[in-house]
């Protein structure tokens, strides 16, 4: 069973070593660099390319975990970014200030090209265009995703992307490597994504066992690594899925909660949706409050940033542009409020979750906004407790953990109450 | 034996502590000055809760003569002041010899002069003190020992030689603390014998009081009954007291809430969440609550509650103090006056002043600026209460509004001007609707805390349809 488990860590460790290696290596082997964005990444694309993704977010989350954000943020805050900027963004380019060294431990290639491809984030697009200032040599690509107001993708809005990745994206892409698009190369991709994201569905599906195999923010994170940092639309990103599945399985059959840093989970107490990113630079710690409770998160948005597969979309080989263009358009942020109400809701009531909370994070607008709302219809409409507590992504200034453990402690006793309530309600 | 309920709700400021009997009646409630030891503070609020209580007991055995006869009412209440004051007297003991001890350590030049000035100070504020308690009814202000000695002592300083300052103010500092983390153990039927004694002085030195027309009928009434009568109340209190004394109050659980909650020494089982504790108590005295806003010392909540007092959701401050207790008190302490007085100063206001300033500390920066271009004192404090309740507005919004009856709670419900906003703003934004604030507002945490201690959660929660509880509403 440890064996098993450590199975897929140890894959996973090995794709992100060998990404940041190429990436070390880029110069040498003439490999093109793209910085890319997670919501809406065209993974497949840069691949069909050969290029190499560089995730600014991710790099910033990392340095938050390894305890190094506090200072980038600093540095760039002495270059002149307020304290009301975005702290991936800050963390990114302190960062790059302090010579670009990555997670792990290697030099960050400079990019060849910055492709923004998910424009719901306003802070994304002056985020590039901050390094561009830095890089006047990339080749900067921006694409503009129309926002699902209606709450649906519709052929003209497909359309008005592919229009934009033939006159625009796959042209620069063509100029800076030297290398012509090849539609099969693509194909080959997409059809790999979807075998990813059919694992991935499924993965996040084991969680309607009770007790739930595994915990679908915390550790769900890291589930969602190799998608979200190039690797969908690989052959490792399918073993890797694959061989992930396979040790849930085996922990359903046994029985057994999830694995925490401490350990399994012993009982499962509360089962809960968990809305907005995680805090990154006191993760173990906000996660702790939540298995100390024997509290497993069954459903998290956040999950889903780099695409949402809970409804049946996946990439789709036979139509290549037009499943990009959909995929870009489907990520979570890019779905409207009503959209984003329904799924959660969905998410709630198919794996029976007792709760509800909400992580504002001070940093992301695309996440925070309307967040407050969602919570109201979400307990109008589910009678459910809900919970909301606010901090970070990677500003440790801004993770108070008495506060929010403070709040946790009084909705986890709310929840047990309801527990109680509804233990001694008459069986009908 | 009966059997009572202890609920402690250790808050930033103030320490509370409530004693229920089996029909969640409120039988005692103690407060005092949360102070650097959490135990003491919860100690002695859980004492005068004890001894409050035995007051209660005490007026329920007299219970048919304090209905029909002025003096027993009138005396009943002037006894319990008198008892403040016997056990403020202790602690000022300790605390006269503390200063002494301490100046003694000095290493000062004018080491004699400060202990002079000292002894001066003492014989100086001591009868004050007294007098006040006995006379004036500075035991019903809501004020705990250092205010009382700090802002007395204070004055007299500033009447003392100006090199002395230093040293008088370093005395008092380095002392008041260990004295207050003390703890005193106080004899009840003691001090209550003490107490008779000191009321039997009092009434028999009251001079005949002209009837000027500018009090109420029953204040001359009652003074006169308990003038020539007060003997029969003694006696009478002399034949229950030590029934009441020795009376076992049998705290079969309690629950402690607050901030600092999880310093008090209670198992992990008797500590709750004080979101919950303040909405179970408010729910408790008013049942149709819904809404509950709980204004603290530190922090301002926001709560929603159901039909059997449960919590569905909550909204509070953190990052910021403005929008509480804590910006009233430095607030107060920018313009030199106390806590009490802020209120009704406030509501005498012409009008309200536009306050920008969301920091604590800007405000006060703010404040001073205002003052310099001429504005007045009111209307200033006036603008700061209201700039105080559009915070708390802020917060019941995002709580999910007031959709019923709506309880004020917490300590600032106490400062009138902070009630007259909150009243104001609540109609003004969700319409008339039943709003209540109660005597003791302040204590709904400690009351929701021994409740819920009462309750053996599990056997004792109302039974109701599953998920339904919500629509009741």
């Amino acid at each position: 069973m440890e064996a098993q488990k450590e199975k897929s860590m140890i894959l996973q460790k090995e794709m992100v070593n060998q990404l940041f290696n190429d990436l070390s290596r880029a110069k040498e082997t003439g490999k093109k660099v793209c910085y890319t964005f997670i919501p809406g990444n065209l993974s497949e694309l840069i691949r069909t390319f050969d290029m190499l993704p560089v995730y600014p977010e991710i790099n910033a989350l990392q340095s938050a975990m390894r305890k190094k954000s506090a200072s980038y943020i600093k540095e760039a805050e002495k270059n002149a970014h307020s304290e009301d900027v975005c702290t991936y963004v800050k963390c990114d380019v302190g960062m790059m200030m302090k010579g670009n060294i990555g997670p792990t431990g290697e030099k960050i290639p400079e990019p060849d090209i910055l492709l923004l491809s998910y424009t719901g984030c306003f802070t994304f697009m002056k985020w590039f265009e901050t390094l561009k200032r830095s890089y006047p040599n990339a080749e900067v690509i921006m694409i503009h995703t129309p926002y699902q107001e209606n709450a649906k993708m519709t052929t003209s809005m497909t359309q008005y992307m592919v229009k934009q990745f033939e006159q625009e994206v796959i042209p620069k892409m063509e100029k800076v490597t030297g290398i012509k698009f090849d539609e099969n190369k693509l194909k080959k991709h997409l059809e790999l994504a979807k075998e990813s994201e059919d694992w991935i569905a499924k993965i996040f599906e084991t969680t309607k066992h009770r007790p739930s195999p595994i915990d679908a923010y915390f550790a769900g994170v890291y589930y969602i690594g190799p998608i979200n940092i190039g690797f969908r639309g690989t052959q490792q990103a399918v073993d890797y899925y694959k061989e992930l599945y396979s040790e849930i399985q085996e922990r359903i059959r046994l029985g057994l909660g999830p694995i925490t840093p401490e350990g399994e989970m012993k009982e499962e107490k509360y089962r809960l949706v968990v809305e907005g990113p995680p805090n990154w630079t006191s993760f173990r710690e906000f996660w702790k409050i939540f298995y100390d409770m024997g509290a497993v998160i069954v459903a998290s948005s956040y999950t889903k940033v780099g695409g949402v597969y809970d409804l049946g979309w996946r990439h789709d080989p036979s139509r290549p542009l037009e499943s990009l263009a959909e995929y870009c358009m489907n990520c979570y942020t890019n779905l409207n409020i009503p959209q984003r109400i329904d799924l959660l809701s969905k998410c709630i009531s198919e794996y029976d979750a007792d709760g509800y909370v909400t992580n504002s994070i001070k940093s992301c607008n695309s996440f925070s906004a309307g967040q407050l709302g969602m919570m109201r219809e979400i307990e109008d409409r589910l009678e459910i407790p809900v919970g909301f507590i606010e901090s970070d992504l990677v500003d440790p200034r801004y993770f108070s953990y008495s506060n929010i453990k403070n709040r946790l402690e009084s909705f986890f006793q709310m929840l047990e109450q309801r527990k109680k309530i509804n233990e001694n309600a008459p069986i009908n | 034996m009966s059997k009572y309920y202890l609920g402690i709700d250790l808050g930033s400021t103030t320490s509370k502590a409530v004693i229920i009997n089996e029909k969640d009646e409120i039988i005692g409630r103690g407060i005092t000055n949360t102070r650097a030891n959490y135990k003491v503070a919860a100690d002695i609020a859980r004492d005068e809760a004890i001894y409050d209580a035995r007051f209660t007991l005490l007026s329920n055995i007299i219970k048919a003569d304090m209905e029909s006869k002025p003096e027993f009412k009138k005396y009943m209440e002037d006894i319990r002041t008198v008892f403040q004051y016997q056990q403020f007297k202790r602690r000022m003991d300790i605390l006269e010899q503390t200063l002494f001890e301490t100046a003694s350590g000095f290493q000062h030049a004018e080491k004699n002069a400060i202990i002079e000035n000292l002894k001066n100070i003492i014989e100086t504020i001591n009868p004050q003190i007294r007098q006040e308690f006995i006379l004036g009814g500075l035991g019903s202000k809501n004020q705990f020992f250092r205010d009382i000695v700090s802002e007395r002592y204070n004055t007299e300083v500033a009447k003392s030689p100006r090199e002395l300052f230093e040293p008088l103010m370093l005395a008092f500092d380095k002392s008041i603390t260990p004295v207050e983390n003390e703890m005193v153990q106080y004899n009840f039927k003691e001090l209550v014998m003490e107490a008779m004694r000191v009321l039997e002085e009092k009434y028999k030195g009251l001079a005949d009081e002209q009837e000027d027309g500018s009090k109420e009928d029953w204040y001359y009434a009652e003074l006169n009954a308990v003038r020539n009568n007060y003997k029969n109340v003694e006696m009478s209190l002399r034949q229950h007291i030590e029934e009441v004394a020795d009376r076992d109050i049998h705290i079969a659980k309690m629950v402690g809430t607050g901030y600092g909650r999880a310093l008090l020494p209670f198992p992990e089982d008797c500590i709750k969440s004080e979101i919950l504790c303040h909405a179970f108590g408010a729910h408790a005295i008013f049942p149709n609550t819904r809404t509950v806003l709980d204004i603290g010392g530190q922090d301002t909540k926001a709560i929603q509650v159901d039909s059997h007092g449960l919590v569905t959701s909550f909204h509070m401050n953190d990052r910021c103090a403005a929008g509480c207790g804590r910006y009233l008190g430095y607030i107060a302490d920018e313009f030199g006056i106390s806590l009490n007085e802020l209120g009704p100063e406030a509501v005498s206001a012409k009008r309200e002043t536009t306050i920008c300033s969301t920091c604590t500390v800007f405000a006060g920066a703010e404040v001073k600026e205002l003052l310099h271009n001429g504005e007045e004192r009111a209307n200033i404090l006036a603008g700061l209460h209201k700039a105080i309740v559009q915070r708390a507005m802020s917060l019941i919004a995002r709580s999910g509004g007031v959709k019923n009856e709506f309880t004020f709670t917490g300590g600032v419900a106490r400062n009138q001007a902070v009630l007259k906003y909150v009243k104001q703003m609540v109609t003004d934004a969700y319409g008339e609707l039943t709003m209540n604030i109660h005597t003791d507002s302040i204590f709904m945490g400690a009351l929701g805390g021994a409740m819920f201690a009462r309750r053996n959660i599990s056997a004792d929660l109302p039974v109701t349809d599953s998920k339904k509880i919500n629509s009741e509403i």
